[in-house]
């Protein structure tokens, strides 16, 4: 049983490590506005979306089995506030670091059209940080941190994004090139 | 109780009387503004058929009537931007009769139960403003406080949403219209706007009443206006004139046309272009035949030597540079639009040029926060128009303007009198 | 009120194109990629038919630039 917990903990982590990272690109790429893989932009939306629903599943799975697995030795405020825990607490801690900003960028979204989209907009930028965050707390936590094969998951992972965020900064990403950029009311003042 | 000066006449009367700005000869003259109630000056301002100043031409009582009936104490502002490069009037009026603007601000402040008045001026209006509320301070007149806040010299920066954002100390950029000012303006309150020159006419109405008012003008758009006439006229400036005025009569009024006449804006930027025709009444229902409104009372004269192409280029140029960037439509579509018919007026002619005008014209039209792009489009369309036959030459290679074509088909400027310097009026006419 | 009409607000419109393929009966993109009223309406009407794509791209508008609103709204 104590078993099971500590595989369930490991796996449901690399799942969501993995599910983050397709989110986090589908979430760059989307702002592109192109279609993708033969889906409309309200496709990838959509996956972008339940992607992102479908990480904090196994995330919630990763940490409610490390809580009960007796090995961690997580207290209920290990799983909120970090760099407490007993063990490697600054990778566990990371750990906890990611799932508050993962549970930040849910719920804001979740309730976007409340908060508007700015207020939205500025949480979501947190994304940035939340994932190599993730990705370090994985590397550094695990006992299988030294693996060949958690290693090569997480360089996929890591290439994904950096593709992504490369396209992002190549001037042919918008759909709309030629378009002229709209320009916000802060700045208009400064016009003249 | 003061005795009131005879009314201003028909022709004069925002700027009748000393125009020096100065607070005594407008004691003397008008003594001190009378207060009224709400639904007084609801009834009021329906029974006299008073119209918004500003370009819209809204009736002034419905913007009031709708900030009694909202939840919440009002803000009152008044509106002296005048981003509209073609406009003077507002400037004039609170330089020349600051107090008459200011009047009408308390009558109107007082009447919605307001506790705070704005005045939303240009930088070049500020000084006369402040001096005037000095003098009015001194003589304890105003009973609302009025605010002075600086409108930024942009084109938009005049428009409701755009005056109600730098009021409420943000950007003074359109916003999304989400409820109307009048529900929700200056920081969440209910909102009055008015334009300073229909403040002017409340605090004169006020004073004479609603059949006094509409001794001038039309019977379904009494009263007088300002004008700003520019363009080919002899002596550019400010007017004043009663709705329904020959449009010669107004040009005449600004020292008559300076050269035999082609077409003339009216409006305003966002207006329309009419042919030069000196028997046009001056009023919505004179000029609705043009697509055309009297707007903010701008008229600029084309001379016959102009290039009406040229000039809408030129001003659709301006506008498009002067947009305020925050919607997609309006800031990718104006640009382009300028630079269509930069392409027709310099006769860089290609096939579709004027279909692509057209296109653009509608593909803007209606897709902004405000309404820059429509009454652009209103003003370029009204040229295509006006100047069909001068577009026909263009796509020829050629234009009607002498100056900018074959010496050949100019005509002898010289020799006619004024009156021939309308088109189709012979000598001796009139 | 019966909220039908479909109100763009042009100053977060970002012109991600999600809302023309919802809608595909009402809107199409523009030259630059912003939605444009078939109708050549302001406020273009959402027919009941439509009345769920409709709320799926105000819902999943990106810069939550859309909304329903009812017939009257200012100007």
């Amino acid at each position: 049983m104590t078993d099971a917990l500590w595989y369930f903990g490991r796996g449901t982590g690399l799942v969501s490590l993995v599910l983050l990272s397709i989110v986090v690109a589908l979430g760059i790429g989307a702002r592109s506005g192109r279609t993708a893989f033969g889906l409309p932009r309200f496709a990838v939306s959509l996956l972008h979306r339940n992607a992102g629903l479908l990480a904090v599943v196994f995330l919630l799975g990763h940490v409610v089995a490390l809580y009960f697995d007796p090995y961690a030795q997580l207290r209920a405020f290990d799983l909120v506030l970090p760099f407490f825990a007993e063990y490697r607490p600054f990778w566990i801690g990371l750990g906890t670091v990611g799932f508050d900003l993962v549970l930040a960028l849910i719920l804001t979204s979740l309730l976007r059209h409340r908060l508007g989209a700015r207020a939205w907009r500025a949480v979501h930028w947190l994304a940035y940080l939340c994932w190599p965050v993730a990705v370090l707390h994985g590397l550094q936590t695990g006992t299988d941190g030294g693996s060949w094969w958690l290693r090569t998951v997480t360089a996929l992972c890591a290439a994904l994004v950096l593709a992504a965020v490369v396209w992002r900064f190549t001037p042919s990403f918008p759909r709309h090139p030629d378009r002229v950029p709209r320009r916000r009311p802060r700045a208009l003042q400064e016009v003249r | 109780m003061t005795t009131v000066d005879a009314p201003p006449g028909a022709g004069r009367r925002l700027l009748a009387g000393s125009t020096d700005g100065r607070l005594d000869p407008h004691l003397a003259r008008y003594a001190r503004a009378p207060r009224l109630t709400g639904a007084q000056l609801v009834a009021l301002l329906r029974d006299a058929g008073l119209t918004g100043r500003g370009g819209a031409g809204f009736p002034a009582w419905r913007k009031v009537d709708a900030v009694l009936g909202a939840n919440g104490v009002p803000v009152v502002v008044g509106n002296g931007s005048e981003g509209e490069p073609a406009s003077g009037k507002d400037r004039a009026l609170l330089a020349y009769q600051p107090h008459l603007v200011l009047d009408g601000l308390q009558v109107v402040a007082q009447a919605l139960g307001a506790r705070q008045a704005h005045l939303y001026v240009s930088t070049a209006a500020a000084a006369d403003v402040r001096r005037a509320l000095d003098a009015r301070r001194d003589a304890g007149l105003d009973a609302v406080p009025v605010t002075v806040t600086i409108a930024p010299d942009r084109f938009v920066a005049g428009e409701e949403s755009a005056l109600v954002n730098a009021v409420s100390g943000k950007p003074a950029v359109p916003s999304d219209k989400r409820l109307r000012v009048t529900e929700a303006g200056v920081n969440g309150s209910p909102t009055l706007v008015q334009n300073v020159e229909t403040l002017g006419h409340i605090a004169l109405l006020a004073r004479f009443g609603p059949q006094w008012f509409r001794e001038a003008g039309t019977s379904d758009e009494p009263g007088t206006f300002l004008a700003t006439v520019s363009g080919a006229v002899q002596a550019p400036g400010v007017v004043e004139a009663a709705y329904g005025v020959r449009l010669s009569d107004l040009v005449d009024a600004a020292g008559g046309p300076a050269t035999r006449l082609q077409a003339l804006l009216l409006g305003g930027y966002h207006g329309g272009w009419v042919p030069a025709l000196p028997d046009l009444p001056f009023s919505r229902a004179g000029l609705a035949p043009f697509g055309a409104t009297p707007g903010a009372g701008v008229v600029v004269a084309l001379a016959a030597d102009g290039c009406g192409l040229m000039e809408t280029a030129r001003i659709a140029g301006y506008l498009a540079g002067e947009v305020a960037g925050q919607c997609g439509p309006c800031i990718n579509g104006l640009p382009r639009l300028a630079a269509t018919l930069g392409d027709l007026a310099r006769r860089r002619v290609r096939p579709g040029l004027t279909a692509e005008v057209e296109r653009l014209s509608a593909l803007v039209s209606g897709r902004g926060a405000c309404r820059h792009p429509d009454g652009t489009v209103r003003m370029v369309r009204s040229a295509m128009r006006v100047f069909e036959a001068d577009v026909a030459a263009h796509l020829a290679g050629w234009c009607v303007a002498p100056s900018l074509s074959e010496p050949a088909s100019a005509p002898a400027l010289s020799s006619p009198g004024p009156a021939s310097f309308w088109r189709g009026r012979g000598e001796g006419e009139r | 009120m019966s909220e039908n009409r479909l109100h763009i607000d042009w100053t977060a419109c970002d012109g991600r194109g999600l809302c023309a393929e919802l809608l595909p009966e009402i809107l199409v993109e523009d030259d630059w990629g912003y939605p444009l009223a078939r109708s050549g309406e302001v406020r273009p009407v959402v027919p009941a038919a439509l009345r769920k794509n409709a709320e799926r791209a105000v819902d999943q508008c990106p810069a939550l630039a859309l909304r329903l609103v009812g017939e009257i709204l200012n100007r």
